[in-house]
């Protein structure tokens, strides 16, 4: 069972197709498939549903497909870092729903784990609620849906031929909750090595969602770099 | 007179206290950390994944894989963790979190919030402020009383699209700090230099005593 390929071009081979619905990993532009995003990019597949918490920058992340209009929807908490986005927004060119962070994160947790739909706090009040609500105990909640997609795009630190996977720092974010709720999941890592060189103890995400994996450069660029000075 | 930012940013960090897991918003909030009292130790969480914010990196220290939700770098601490953003969330809507200092664009006299849009102008998200405001046991905003214009950020009823309803317990603007209580708002403390009339001119919402 290989699940190696050589660059993200051969990774994505036979997954995709026009209208079909991604979930992407990352935060901002951190931990965010960079290599795939540009694949797609290559690949040119148009109207795509993604749901990813942004939609990166005019020039780099999933921005790159707004500039060439391959997206038709987002599913996202915050999309504030890019113009074209608002653009093409206001142009009706571009649909948004808008789902709260920690909710999105656990729409697609959900639906990777076979979860239908969960009662959440979240919203309450809100334009949110045009949704179906439920008392418990009390208390309001509303009935948010889980995601399952077509296709999972995942950045992670390390894997191990057999998928498993360790991610580093704050890159780790949405990735776990969105390889998990892909049909297929393919993810992009820093280094592959050998099973057995990482300690089964410390996997964050198990191999058994990992389908496909590359290994690549990545860039990583760093949306607002803030130092203090050196002592 | 009145407070500006960082006399603002000082007056929030009052309310923290020791022991407490924080979350601290975008922009005011952000610049509470700088001045926790040396004798409170609070652990900051960034709802992106981490507990136990550490201060700006170093040019050095400087690293694509560590940043805080407003996407700034940071550094972690001797007694920081990592997690996913399903988990991150779990912690604050299982109200694990003792207190939120958020910013807004509006608040109202029952607690309701605006932070997040303004339709037809500004499509930005609430992120995890709706999250936030939901889970986390204690909201504290820190904003300006008034908005450019001089018109009233603390209002009887909210105009804009609501983050949370009846969420927030404490305001703390320019002018002072008020609490949320039965019937309206009470003025628990005047920003240096600033009158109980003037507080309560730039104020719409009901002032209760």
């Amino acid at each position: 069972m290989n699940k190696i390929y050589s660059d993200s071009g051969s990774a994505l081979e036979g997954v995709l197709f026009d209208g079909m619905f991604i979930a992407a990993g990352g935060f901002g532009l951190c931990g965010i498939p960079e290599l795939l995003i540009s694949a797609i990019r290559e690949a040119g597949t148009k109207g795509l549903t993604i749901a990813s918490n942004n939609c990166g920058v005019d020039d780099f992340g999933l921005g790159m497909l707004l500039a060439t209009k391959q997206i038709k929807k987002m599913i996202s908490s915050y999309v504030g870092e890019n113009a074209e986005f608002m653009r093409q927004y206001f142009n009706g060119e571009l649909e948004i729903e808008f789902s709260p962070q920690g909710t999105l994160a656990e729409r697609m947790r959900a639906g990777g784990a076979g979860i239908a739909g969960f009662y959440t706090k979240t919203g309450v009040g809100t334009v949110a609620e045009g949704k179906e609500c439920k008392s418990f105990n009390g208390e309001a909640y509303v009935l948010e849906t889980g995601i399952v997609a077509d296709l999972s795009i995942v950045k992670a630190w390390k894997a191990d031929t057999s998928g498993n996977l360790v991610f580093r720092k704050t890159a780790r974010n949405f990735n776990p909750p969105a390889a998990t709720c892909g049909r297929i999941c393919v993810v992009e890592v820093e280094e592959i090595v050998p099973v057995g060189s990482l300690d089964a103890d410390q996997i964050h995400l198990p191999g058994i969602y990992v389908h496909r994996l590359i290994q690549g450069a990545h860039e990583k660029r760093i949306e607002q770099r803030t130092m203090r000075a050196a002592v | 007179m009145a407070w500006d930012r960082d006399q603002m940013a000082v007056r929030a960090a009052r309310e923290l206290q020791d022991g407490m897991y924080v979350n601290l918003g975008i922009g005011i909030p952000t610049f509470v950390a700088n001045h926790i009292p040396e004798d409170v130790r609070v652990m900051l969480q960034s709802e992106n994944g981490l507990l136990g914010i550490g201060p700006f990196p170093t040019e050095n220290e400087v690293d694509a894989d560590l940043i805080n939700a407003g996407k700034q770098t940071v550094t972690a601490l001797p007694h920081s963790a990592f997690f996913d953003s399903a988990q991150s969330f779990a912690m604050i809507r299982g109200g694990k979190i003792a207190m939120a200092i958020l910013g807004a664009m509006e608040v109202a006299e029952n607690g309701d919030l605006a932070n997040w849009i303004v339709p037809g102008k500004l499509v930005k998200g609430m992120g995890g402020a709706m999250d936030l405001v939901a889970g986390v046991k204690r909201v504290v905003v820190v904003m300006d009383h008034t908005n450019k214009a001089g018109e009233s950020k603390v209002l009887k009823a909210c105009t804009l699209p609501l983050t949370g309803k009846r969420v927030v317990d404490r305001i703390i603007t320019n002018l002072g700090v008020l609490d949320v209580v039965e019937g309206g708002l009470k003025v628990v403390e005047l920003a240096e230099g600033v009158t109980g009339a003037e507080l309560h001119g730039a104020t719409e919402a009901t002032i209760v005593n």
